[in-house]
């Protein structure tokens, strides 16, 4: 667990020694006040809830997190400096775990500076608090999800680049899957049962449901296993190409 | 303390390292010589546990790197070819990295860092990133990193790799300085290194061990071994080199260099036998006047060239 913790800390310092994670968190900022206000018509929607604020977040992170996670681990090989880390005393999965743990932090800050949102809110109307926690929690969990299947592209990768572009398509299809649109024509042309099915492996599926406010216990398993899988997928992958 | 048992690494058909074993003892210091591409790295990376060899193992200060990965690992400070340093942090920042991640903290670990430092002299780039530092800086800073924890066992990949002469002399002076009290692998091809540094020396070439011995052994493998050079002045040559050949034990005479006074020559042994005494006698008996007189203790380049030329 110590190991974890340095990794986490060394891995923290990276983000916010570099202009990188500042410019993130302001082009996260911006976007999602953009995105809020001007396409999500937040004051004339006349309805006390950030529906309006969270519903734009699986399409922002599909942009974001992938630049944050890109260079987890193909930098790493890169710059052969995973040779290094994997020989001081700490297990491959003690590292990815702590890479994604790290990564997964600064998202979280990220997120939490958008607080002034929730004070507009509140001042402005009388919201259901709880809505607006489960929306967070949604928010952070979906981070999550993405931020793990980077971690996979990126260990897939020495290109920081492919990394990114692997990442985002991979999240597309997660997205994709359970947008409407998609959806009605698939429930159209296959079969309903196998509709179903993939419209519930999408991110939007579970975020839809978690922003209603309930946060189901099948929706916190489907990411906690999507999470696991992506982060064991990075660790197969690393295993057997951490050298090349 | 490092017991390497018949490792063998596998990249797809190819053989990269092939039955490789050695022993390494506390004191040593183990020279890993070979051409590039020879398996050299591949067998350091299989004994710190950077990957799993494909049969084989290697024990380190008594835990197996495959059965007890991490208490091996802590019983080695490895530094990786061309030394892999995070670009972008700060000299201190990593090596208090370093330190947190083996487990240090506190008063403690200000104590490993500064100690680390000291004996590197990185004292004066301690606040600037890795990727500001010059090579040797660089190199010195991975070489920090591998020493901080005080390990018993040191496995270096080329430590003095790109450095300047100085440098290099100054990484030697560290490794010898330590090692008494540790046990010492350390890659090259720099064959001075193995002289200056090395107690034993294994050579490998495609993958498989060619010779292991200690640098005097190899050296006596040499065809130059307790060889003869010697100038003389105002001799006809076909005098000398006649004379000299008729001696017993000389296989050869060579002809170095020759001006109008001065020929310089190399009588060459037979089966490694010394010839030096009887040289020199001939030499005082038939009244030459010699101005150099100098007996070859070997050289490794030649025995390098020969064992991994096959």
């Amino acid at each position: 667990m110590k190991a974890v913790i340095s990794i986490i800390k060394r891995e923290m310092n990276g983000y916010f020694g570099s202009p990188v994670a500042y410019v993130f968190i302001v082009i996260f900022l911006i976007l999602c006040g953009f995105f809020t206000f001007q396409f999500g018509d937040f004051y004339n929607g006349n309805d006390a809830s950030l529906r309006t604020f969270f519903v734009w977040h699986p399409w922002l992170y599909l942009f974001l997190i992938p630049a944050v996670a890109m260079r987890m681990w193909a930098e790493e090989r890169r710059t052969r400096t995973i040779e290094l880390l994997l020989t001081l005393p700490v297990t491959l999965p003690q590292a990815i775990l702590g890479k994604f743990l790290a990564g997964w932090l600064f998202i979280g800050i990220a997120l939490s500076l958008t607080f002034p949102i929730v004070i507009t809110v509140c001042y402005l109307g009388d919201p259901d608090i709880g809505q607006i926690v489960a929306g967070y929690i949604g928010s952070f969990l979906l981070a999550g999800c993405y931020l793990a299947v980077g971690s996979f592209a990126s260990s897939l990768t020495r290109n920081q680049v492919v990394a990114f572009i692997i990442c985002l398509v991979i999240c597309l299809f997660f997205v994709v899957a359970g947008w409407p649109p998609v959806t009605e024509a698939l429930s159209s042309s296959v079969p309903l049962s196998v509709a179903n099915f993939i419209a519930s492996l999408s991110f939007m599926y579970r975020f839809d449901s978690v922003q209603r406010g309930v946060i189901d216990t099948r929706d916190l398993v489907y990411y906690a296993s999507v999470i696991t899988f992506m982060l064991a997928a990075s660790s197969v992958v690393l295993t057997s190409r951490k050298a090349s | 303390m490092i017991q390497v048992q018949h490792l063998i690494k596998l990249f797809g058909n190819f053989r990269a390292v092939d039955d490789v074993t050695f022993d390494v003892a506390k004191g040593e210091v183990l020279g890993f010589l070979g051409p590039n591409g020879a398996g050299k790295s591949t067998t350091m990376r299989m004994i710190t546990g950077f990957f799993p060899p494909t049969s084989g193992t290697a024990v380190v200060n008594g835990f197996d790197i495959q059965k007890q990965p991490l208490e091996a690992k802590r019983q080695i400070g490895y530094l990786p070819e061309n030394a892999p340093v995070y670009p972008d942090m700060t000299v201190e920042g990593y090596l208090r990295f370093i330190a947190e991640i083996r487990g240090f903290s506190g008063e403690e670990l200000r104590k490993k860092v500064g100690r680390a430092v000291e004996i590197c002299s990185l004292e004066k780039v301690l606040p600037q990133t890795v990727d500001t530092l010059s090579k040797g800086y660089k190199q010195r800073v991975c070489f920090a990193q591998a020493i901080l924890p005080d390990p018993p066992i040191l496995i270096l990949d080329e430590p003095t790799d790109g450095l300047d002469p100085n440098q290099k002399f100054e990484v030697r002076r560290m490794i010898s300085a330590m090692a008494e009290n540790k046990c010492i692998i350390l890659s090259t091809h720099i064959l001075e290194e193995v002289d200056a540094v090395c107690t034993r020396a294994v050579i490998i070439a495609n993958g498989k061990i060619v010779a292991n011995g200690s640098p005097e052994e190899l050296k006596r493998r040499s065809s130059l071994y307790e060889a003869v050079t010697l100038s003389l002045d105002n001799v006809p040559e076909d005098e000398a080199v006649s004379a000299l050949a008729a001696l017993a034990n000389v296989a050869k005479v060579e002809i170095l260099k020759k001006n109008e006074s001065t020929l310089v020559l190399r009588a060459l042994p037979a089966g490694g036998n010394i010839i030096a005494p009887a040289v020199a006698e001939e030499v005082r008996r038939r009244g030459w006047r010699s101005t150099q007189f100098h007996v070859e203790e070997g050289r490794l380049d030649e025995v390098f060239r020969n064992i991994t030329r096959q």
